[in-house]
Protein backbone atom coordinates (compact mmCIF):
# COMPACT_ATOMS: atom_id res chain seq x y z
CA UNK A 1 0.00 0.00 0.00
CA UNK A 2 1.19 3.45 -0.86
CA UNK A 3 0.34 6.34 1.40
CA UNK A 4 -1.67 8.93 -0.47
CA UNK A 5 -0.09 12.38 -0.38
CA UNK A 6 -1.95 15.10 1.58
CA UNK A 7 -5.63 14.75 2.47
CA UNK A 8 -6.44 11.64 0.47
CA UNK A 9 -9.76 13.18 0.83
CA UNK A 10 -13.14 11.87 1.71
CA UNK A 11 -14.53 13.49 -1.43
CA UNK A 12 -12.63 11.01 -3.58
CA UNK A 13 -14.10 8.09 -1.66
CA UNK A 14 -17.56 9.61 -2.09
CA UNK A 15 -17.13 9.61 -5.85
CA UNK A 16 -15.84 6.04 -5.71
CA UNK A 17 -18.87 4.95 -3.68
CA UNK A 18 -21.22 6.70 -6.07
CA UNK A 19 -19.69 4.75 -8.95
CA UNK A 20 -19.54 1.37 -7.20
CA UNK A 21 -22.72 1.67 -5.16
CA UNK A 22 -20.64 0.90 -2.08
CA UNK A 23 -19.39 -2.44 -3.41
CA UNK A 24 -15.96 -3.67 -2.51
CA UNK A 25 -13.14 -2.59 -4.79
CA UNK A 26 -10.16 -4.83 -5.48
CA UNK A 27 -6.70 -3.40 -6.00
CA UNK A 28 -5.25 -3.95 -9.47
CA UNK A 29 -6.93 -5.38 -12.53
CA UNK A 30 -7.05 -2.02 -14.26
CA UNK A 31 -4.30 -0.61 -16.44
CA UNK A 32 -3.63 3.08 -16.02
CA UNK A 33 -0.88 4.53 -18.13
CA UNK A 34 0.13 8.00 -17.01
CA UNK A 35 3.46 9.80 -17.12
CA UNK A 36 5.60 9.81 -13.99
CA UNK A 37 6.37 13.47 -14.53
CA UNK A 38 4.10 15.88 -16.39
CA UNK A 39 5.82 19.12 -17.26
CA UNK A 40 2.56 20.76 -18.18
CA UNK A 41 -0.46 19.95 -16.03
CA UNK A 42 -2.77 21.42 -18.66
CA UNK A 43 -2.50 18.43 -20.89
CA UNK A 44 -1.40 15.13 -19.40
CA UNK A 45 -1.85 12.08 -21.63
CA UNK A 46 -3.43 9.10 -19.90
CA UNK A 47 -4.73 5.74 -21.02
CA UNK A 48 -7.01 3.34 -19.17
CA UNK A 49 -7.85 -0.26 -19.96
CA UNK A 50 -9.47 -3.18 -18.18
CA UNK A 51 -10.36 -6.38 -19.96
CA UNK A 52 -14.10 -6.78 -20.38
CA UNK A 53 -14.94 -3.71 -18.30
CA UNK A 54 -18.24 -2.02 -19.04
CA UNK A 55 -17.14 1.29 -17.54
CA UNK A 56 -14.00 2.96 -16.25
CA UNK A 57 -14.04 6.10 -14.11
CA UNK A 58 -11.00 8.35 -13.78
CA UNK A 59 -10.45 10.60 -10.75
CA UNK A 60 -7.74 13.13 -9.99
CA UNK A 61 -7.45 13.16 -6.20
CA UNK A 62 -5.65 16.51 -5.97
CA UNK A 63 -7.80 18.56 -8.35
CA UNK A 64 -10.34 21.10 -7.03
CA UNK A 65 -13.01 18.68 -8.26
CA UNK A 66 -11.78 15.07 -8.51
CA UNK A 67 -13.92 13.66 -11.36
CA UNK A 68 -12.15 13.59 -14.73
CA UNK A 69 -14.20 11.32 -16.97
CA UNK A 70 -16.24 8.13 -17.06
CA UNK A 71 -15.87 5.90 -20.09
CA UNK A 72 -18.85 3.64 -20.81
CA UNK A 73 -18.07 0.93 -23.34
CA UNK A 74 -20.86 -0.19 -25.65
CA UNK A 75 -21.42 -3.53 -27.40
CA UNK A 76 -19.26 -2.44 -30.34
CA UNK A 77 -16.27 -1.33 -28.29
CA UNK A 78 -13.23 -3.17 -29.67
CA UNK A 79 -11.63 -3.26 -26.25
CA UNK A 80 -12.32 -1.57 -22.94
CA UNK A 81 -9.53 0.87 -23.56
CA UNK A 82 -9.42 4.63 -24.08
CA UNK A 83 -6.84 7.38 -24.13
CA UNK A 84 -7.32 11.09 -23.57
CA UNK A 85 -5.59 14.18 -22.18
CA UNK A 86 -6.40 15.61 -18.79
CA UNK A 87 -5.68 18.56 -16.52
CA UNK A 88 -3.88 18.12 -13.22
CA UNK A 89 -3.69 21.05 -10.80
CA UNK A 90 -0.69 19.71 -8.89
CA UNK A 91 1.34 16.61 -8.15
CA UNK A 92 -1.19 13.96 -7.21
CA UNK A 93 -2.60 10.48 -7.59
CA UNK A 94 -4.66 9.70 -10.66
CA UNK A 95 -7.14 6.91 -9.92
CA UNK A 96 -8.91 4.57 -12.34
CA UNK A 97 -11.82 2.39 -11.22
CA UNK A 98 -13.30 -0.21 -13.54
CA UNK A 99 -16.59 -2.02 -13.46
CA UNK A 100 -15.58 -5.47 -14.68
CA UNK A 101 -17.59 -7.91 -16.76
CA UNK A 102 -18.66 -9.92 -13.69
CA UNK A 103 -19.97 -6.79 -11.98
CA UNK A 104 -17.08 -6.46 -9.53
CA UNK A 105 -14.90 -3.38 -9.25
CA UNK A 106 -11.17 -2.87 -9.47
CA UNK A 107 -9.03 0.19 -8.94
CA UNK A 108 -5.50 1.33 -9.48
CA UNK A 109 -3.71 4.61 -8.97
CA UNK A 110 -0.64 6.30 -10.32
CA UNK A 111 1.30 9.21 -8.90
CA UNK A 112 1.93 11.97 -11.44
CA UNK A 113 4.40 14.72 -10.61
CA UNK A 114 3.25 18.01 -12.09
CA UNK A 115 5.70 20.84 -12.76
CA UNK A 116 3.24 23.49 -13.93
CA UNK A 117 -0.32 23.21 -12.60
CA UNK A 118 -3.22 22.97 -14.99
CA UNK A 119 -5.99 24.97 -13.40
CA UNK A 120 -4.89 28.53 -14.08
CA UNK A 121 -4.30 31.24 -11.50
CA UNK B 1 -19.67 30.89 -25.45
CA UNK B 2 -17.94 28.27 -27.44
CA UNK B 3 -16.84 29.47 -30.83
CA UNK B 4 -14.83 27.93 -33.64
CA UNK B 5 -15.67 24.42 -32.53
CA UNK B 6 -14.48 21.96 -35.14
CA UNK B 7 -14.54 18.18 -34.78
CA UNK B 8 -11.82 16.10 -36.41
CA UNK B 9 -12.10 12.35 -36.64
CA UNK B 10 -9.74 9.70 -37.95
CA UNK B 11 -11.34 6.42 -39.00
CA UNK B 12 -9.74 3.90 -41.39
CA UNK B 13 -11.47 3.89 -44.76
CA UNK B 14 -11.76 0.13 -44.91
CA UNK B 15 -11.51 -2.92 -42.69
CA UNK B 16 -12.27 -6.61 -42.77
CA UNK B 17 -15.45 -7.91 -41.13
CA UNK B 18 -15.21 -8.18 -37.36
CA UNK B 19 -11.90 -6.34 -37.26
CA UNK B 20 -11.05 -4.08 -34.33
CA UNK B 21 -9.98 -0.64 -35.49
CA UNK B 22 -8.52 2.35 -33.67
CA UNK B 23 -10.33 5.66 -33.89
CA UNK B 24 -8.91 9.05 -32.93
CA UNK B 25 -11.01 12.16 -32.37
CA UNK B 26 -10.18 15.75 -31.57
CA UNK B 27 -12.54 18.66 -31.20
CA UNK B 28 -11.39 22.24 -30.87
CA UNK B 29 -12.99 23.67 -27.74
CA UNK B 30 -11.66 25.90 -24.97
CA UNK B 31 -13.08 23.68 -22.18
CA UNK B 32 -13.33 26.55 -19.70
CA UNK B 33 -13.05 24.78 -16.35
CA UNK B 34 -14.95 27.23 -14.16
CA UNK B 35 -11.87 27.39 -11.90
CA UNK B 36 -10.05 30.25 -13.60
CA UNK B 37 -10.38 33.92 -12.77
CA UNK B 38 -10.17 36.88 -15.15
CA UNK B 39 -7.92 39.92 -14.58
CA UNK B 40 -10.56 41.50 -12.31
CA UNK B 41 -10.67 38.44 -10.09
CA UNK B 42 -14.07 37.27 -11.28
CA UNK B 43 -14.53 33.57 -11.86
CA UNK B 44 -14.87 32.71 -15.53
CA UNK B 45 -17.98 30.53 -15.80
CA UNK B 46 -17.61 26.89 -16.73
CA UNK B 47 -18.18 26.09 -20.40
CA UNK B 48 -17.20 22.59 -21.46
CA UNK B 49 -18.26 19.68 -23.60
CA UNK B 50 -19.78 17.32 -21.06
CA UNK B 51 -20.51 14.20 -23.10
CA UNK B 52 -19.08 12.40 -26.12
CA UNK B 53 -20.91 9.51 -27.80
CA UNK B 54 -19.83 7.20 -30.61
CA UNK B 55 -22.28 4.91 -32.39
CA UNK B 56 -21.86 2.56 -35.33
CA UNK B 57 -24.99 1.85 -37.38
CA UNK B 58 -27.06 2.82 -34.35
CA UNK B 59 -25.21 0.60 -31.89
CA UNK B 60 -23.11 2.12 -29.13
CA UNK B 61 -19.32 2.01 -29.13
CA UNK B 62 -18.39 4.53 -26.47
CA UNK B 63 -20.17 7.01 -24.22
CA UNK B 64 -17.93 9.33 -22.21
CA UNK B 65 -19.03 11.58 -19.37
CA UNK B 66 -16.61 14.49 -19.41
CA UNK B 67 -15.66 16.80 -16.54
CA UNK B 68 -13.75 20.11 -16.46
CA UNK B 69 -10.51 18.15 -15.94
CA UNK B 70 -10.51 17.12 -19.61
CA UNK B 71 -7.94 19.26 -21.45
CA UNK B 72 -8.63 22.01 -23.97
CA UNK B 73 -9.41 20.53 -27.41
CA UNK B 74 -10.62 17.17 -26.06
CA UNK B 75 -8.83 14.21 -27.61
CA UNK B 76 -9.95 10.60 -27.47
CA UNK B 77 -8.45 7.43 -28.82
CA UNK B 78 -10.33 4.15 -28.55
CA UNK B 79 -11.15 0.90 -30.33
CA UNK B 80 -14.24 -0.26 -32.18
CA UNK B 81 -15.45 -3.49 -33.75
CA UNK B 82 -16.82 -3.23 -37.27
CA UNK B 83 -19.15 -6.12 -38.12
CA UNK B 84 -20.27 -4.65 -41.47
CA UNK B 85 -20.00 -1.61 -43.71
CA UNK B 86 -21.64 1.46 -42.30
CA UNK B 87 -21.34 4.81 -40.59
CA UNK B 88 -19.67 5.90 -37.42
CA UNK B 89 -21.61 8.69 -35.82
CA UNK B 90 -19.83 11.01 -33.40
CA UNK B 91 -21.70 13.43 -31.12
CA UNK B 92 -20.34 15.99 -28.66
CA UNK B 93 -22.69 17.73 -26.21
CA UNK B 94 -21.78 21.24 -25.02
CA UNK B 95 -22.79 22.82 -21.69
CA UNK B 96 -24.51 25.59 -23.67
CA UNK B 97 -26.82 23.09 -25.36
CA UNK B 98 -24.92 22.99 -28.65
CA UNK B 99 -24.46 19.59 -30.26
CA UNK B 100 -21.56 18.93 -32.61
CA UNK B 101 -21.69 15.97 -34.96
CA UNK B 102 -19.56 14.13 -37.46
CA UNK B 103 -20.11 10.98 -39.52
CA UNK B 104 -17.51 8.72 -41.11
CA UNK B 105 -18.21 5.83 -43.45
CA UNK B 106 -16.22 2.63 -43.39
CA UNK B 107 -16.15 -0.04 -46.09
CA UNK B 108 -16.00 -3.61 -44.79
CA UNK B 109 -14.93 -6.38 -47.12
Amino acid sequence: MTVLPYRANAAVEDFVNEFTGGAEVAEGGVDLIAPEIAENGNTVPIEVAAEGASAIMVLAAGNPTPPVATFNFGPLAGASRAATRIRLAQTQDVIAIAKLADGSFARTSSLVKVTIGGCGG
Amino acid sequence: MASGVRPRVKVPRSASAGETITIKTLISHQMESGQRKDSDGNTIPRSIINRFVVDFNGENVLDVKMEPAISTNPYFEFEAKVPESGDFHFTWYDDDGSVYEDTQTIEVS
